[in-house]
């Protein structure tokens, strides 16, 4: 590895620190310019003007913001999110847990919507304007531009209610076997993949495309290569910086986006937990959530940046 | 025509094209898509071990035709009717699987561009064995082997480890020897020369051209060489073949075709670039003084101009030579202030113009034109050939309805093209007529000098002829000046009063044409002048042996 890629990835990595930092400035103005007060939420509406006072003191609502916004943030980096407001347990704790079940539906959907949207494109390209193409394009354009709830209870219908394969609620716990975790994971798994498997395979198929009008590939045609090869060998490797980016922003969106699948499936996950605490005004969760969102967010897109600089072979080798 | 018998296991010529009738789809604009004939009836034969040279103008068909021989159509061009028989069999009955099993195998291609023609994101060495690997003649190591054998006899540098290296990372007249090399790898019957030396400057060129006829002569292989430039194929063509628009003009011994060209448009292809300039002497007042302008990329990184000083004379050509990357193109740009001088100063019909664009007056801008290499991007596709003209006559001189209309009516009778043009779009002119418009464009800001950035590059000889002729008549009857940027001499010897020969950002001979065409000459000058294709057989020959001795320390 050679000193200028070195430098880039170095760039990416603390523009993605710093855009995190900016992040959390504004999730906490954010929290804060919302109507309401917390310690009167929490009390409720008989609370005395007293127990309001000390109660505010105790949490030190009464220092200026920018005091409490730090005193946030050096509890974020040394891992301690605070406690939540309605439960009062531990806001790290409780996440560290649903965010694994989130990354492990994110992750069962992606190790199959990735390759098979790949897959899908390369063969679109090599049957392109036929009735291959046509298929694969229909299905998934018809795949994405049905809501995801409406995807998602028409597996419940089929799989769950008519021919009982799967369970039509997501239960999962501490200590399950993998392949039981699996099993219940299959149905949200499969509406996620249906909902970002067009996107990628549309712009896989149009990124490779866009190559295959290269002078490099009637090099390839001209030594008498097979269609499939010169899309896989000579236009698929150009094509992988756009691909990278699409495919990152959809896992992003698994991971983010997930939250009305985990409600239709009962699933433990963030989404879940974010959209219970929403509605119970508890600030310090939706706080919490939302930076580690947006940490997935920015990540993910760190490493699409990286990988469209390693796939650059002028970056990768200098003159 | 030589016939000589073939010692061939099929008793025939290697390649027996016959009655090639080759259509494309085209789609006009505003129109119906129709089909149209680009080839109509060809038909040529090529012995083992020859070479043909396919010589025209674009659209003459020559690359359509040479790819015939893989049965390869580019874009929407498809083969309609005829037979090409190679190794004693119709190809073109051979099916996909049959196509696919001789590309690469018995033909190979050598493009134009070999730096657009090599993927950027494979090392040279896998895509040179690559064809080979997969047509089964070898073993990767034993294929390698030959790759680099290839590569020590095209002359590249360190031939052992060159095809370790990407795409990018070797110079352009590198990357056409390494695709000879690629071509020859498959050790095939025969290869496919597109235009192989046009992309490269002429220094480079003569090496490219040299190594391609020894890679010939030493491995018996036969070729189709694709070039416009009659100079060039002479060099390496046993027999030439000149198209025109689809159709044979005339097919004979290189000495033939050269020498004694028996139809008018090969004699016209012959004889081109015989135009007469007498050059005119430099007068005491200069219209454009540039003096000691350094100018550089990067806020002072990269120096692109040292020092560099010329002057141009009202009414007259000051040409300036010299290869890519030699700053004739940044001297343009500090000159119309695109790239502000960081030192020196450019004194314009009096006045000492500020180096900053924004920074000039509309009169200014006014009486200094440029025209480009690339007429086609230089134009509005939406507007009309009027729009274009006219509008730098309503924004320096206000004009407007009638008048203006008069005035782009005269301009387009000066370029030669009369009524009918007006409200045409520019898709729908010739590359030489939208040169023209652009240089009624430039014209009709009245200017004192013109900068012609390789404005005949991008042309057909012929073409590109009438464009010079009628800059020379434009000159003397506007009186305006020219800045002619080139980097080929042959168009220099026929316009120029001056020359400034460049290398590296620096001028490194300037003065009359005459003077500077006059030995004794500088080593780059010497080497730039003997570079030059000559329609002379053994030219190359003469000229590598010249450079040898040079070489040798003579």
């Amino acid at each position: 590895m050679s000193s200028p890629i070195l430098k880039l990835v170095a760039q990416r990595l603390a523009l993605g620190v710093v855009l995190l930092f900016a992040v959390s400035v504004l999730i906490f103005a954010g929290t804060q310019i919302l109507p309401g007060d917390v310690a009167q939420s929490i009390l409720g509406q008989a609370a005395t003007p007293q127990a309001l006072a000390n109660l505010r003191e105790q949490l030190g609502l009464d220092d200026p913001a920018y005091v409490r916004y730090f005193r946030w943030l050096g509890g974020v980096l040394t891992g301690d999110l605070g406690k939540a407001l309605t439960s009062g347990q531990d806001i790290a704790t409780s996440i560290g847990g649903r965010l694994e079940n989130t990354l492990f539906l994110a992750g069962c959907a992606a190790v199959v919507a990735v390759p098979l949207a790949i897959l899908l494109g390369l063969l679109a390209v090599r049957y392109r304007n036929g009735p291959i193409d046509k298929l694969i394009s229909g299905l998934a354009l018809a795949s994405t531009s049905f809501p995801e709830f409406f995807i998602g209870y028409l597996l419940v219908y089929f799989f769950a209610v008519k021919w009982q394969i799967f369970p039509a609620i997501s239960t999962v716990f501490d200590g399950m076997p993998f392949l039981q975790r699996l099993q219940a994971v299959v149905l949200p798994a499969a509406a996620l993949t249906l909902v970002v498997l067009a996107h990628m395979m549309r712009m896989t198929r149009a990124a490779i495309l866009n190559v295959m009008q290269s002078a490099y590939i009637e090099t390839a045609e001209l030594k008498g290569l097979r269609p499939i090869d010169i899309i896989r060998k000579h236009a698929f490797p150009n094509a992988i910086a756009p691909v990278v980016n699409v495919v990152m922003l959809n896992l992003a969106y698994l991971v983010v986006g997930v939250v009305v699948i985990e409600v239709i499936f009962v699933y433990p996950g963030m989404g879940q937990y974010l959209v219970d605490h929403v509605t119970k005004r508890d600030v310090p969760v939706v706080q919490a959530v939302g930076l580690v969102f947006a940490a997935v967010y920015i990540l993910l897109n760190i490493v699409a940046d990286i990988a469209a600089i390693l796939a650059n072979p002028r970056l990768r080798h200098p003159k | 025509m030589a016939k000589a018998a073939a010692k061939t296991a099929h008793d025939g010529p290697l390649l027996d094209i016959r009655n090639l009738k080759i259509e494309a789809t085209v789609y006009p604009p505003g129109e119906e898509p129709k089909q149209v004939t680009i080839v109509h009836g060809v038909s040529l034969t090529l012995q083992k071990g020859k070479v043909l040279g396919l010589i025209g103008e674009s659209g003459a068909g020559k690359s359509t035709i040479g790819l015939s021989s893989m049965a390869y159509g580019r874009g929407g061009v498809k083969i309609t009717g005829g037979e090409v028989i190679l190794n004693g069999r119709d190809i073109l009955k051979g099916g996909a699987k049959g196509v696919r099993a001789l590309r690469g195998r018995e033909v190979c291609y050598v493009a134009q561009s070999a730096a657009a023609a090599f993927n950027p994101a494979h090392r040279l060495m896998d895509q040179v064995v690559e064809a080979a690997l997969e047509h089964g003649t070898g073993k990767r190591a034993e294929l390698e082997k030959r790759a680099v054998a290839l590569f020590r006899k095209l002359s590249l540098p360190n031939p052992e480890t060159i095809g370790e290296r990407y795409p990018h990372q070797v110079s352009g007249g590198q990357l056409q020897r390494v695709m000879t090399a690629m071509a020859l790898c498959s050790e095939p019957d025969l290869i496919v020369f597109d235009e192989p030396t046009t992309a490269l400057d002429v220094t480079t060129q003569i090496d490219v051209l040299a190594a391609i006829k020894d890679a010939i002569r030493d491995t018996g292989v036969a070729a189709l060489y694709i070039t416009h430039d009659l100079a060039v194929v002479a060099q390496v063509s046993d027999e030439i073949m000149v198209l025109r628009h689809g159709r044979l003009v005339e097919w004979g011994g290189t000495r033939q075709i050269i020498k004694e060209p028996r139809q008018e448009y090969t004699n016209a292809l012959v004889s081109v670039h015989h135009i007469e300039h007498a050059e005119k002497t430099p007068t005491t007042a200069p219209v454009l003084s540039v003096k000691n302008v350094t100018a550089s990329y990067g806020g002072g990184e990269v120096k692109v101009l040292k020092n560099v000083s010329v002057d141009i004379h009202p009414g007259q050509t000051l040409a300036v030579v010299g290869e890519s990357g030699s700053g004739k193109s940044t001297l343009a740009r500090a000159i119309t202030g695109l790239l502000p001088p960081q030192e020196g100063s450019i004194t314009f019909a009096g006045r000492t113009l500020s180096n900053a664009l924004k920074d000039r007056t509309k009169n200014d801008l006014r009486e200094l034109q440029m025209i480009y290499q690339m007429a086609d991007v230089a134009m509005n596709p939406r507007q009309t050939v009027g729009t274009i003209i006219g509008r730098p006559l309503e924004f320096y001189f206000n004009m407007r309805g009638r008048e203006r209309d008069q005035r782009i009516a005269e301009l387009l009778e000066k370029i030669e093209m009369g009524k009918g043009f007006v409200d045409r779009y520019p898709a729908e002119l010739s590359g030489g007529q939208k040169q023209r418009v652009c240089i009624a464009r430039a014209l009709a800001a009245k200017p004192k000098l013109i900068i012609c950035d390789e404005v005949t590059s991008a042309l057909d000889p012929l073409v590109a002829n009438g464009i010079l002729k009628l800059l020379l008549a434009l000159q003397a009857e506007e009186d305006v000046a020219y800045m002619f940027i080139t980097h080929d001499l042959a168009t220099v010897k026929a316009i120029a009063d001056s020359i400034a020969v460049m290398y590296r950002g620096e001028v490194v001979r300037y003065g009359p044409k005459s003077q500077v065409l006059t030995p004794p000459f500088d080593a780059y000058t010497d080497l730039l002048l003997s570079s030059v294709p000559e329609m002379e057989l053994g030219w190359l020959e003469k000229a590598i042996a010249g450079r040898r001795m040079a070489a040798a320390g003579n």
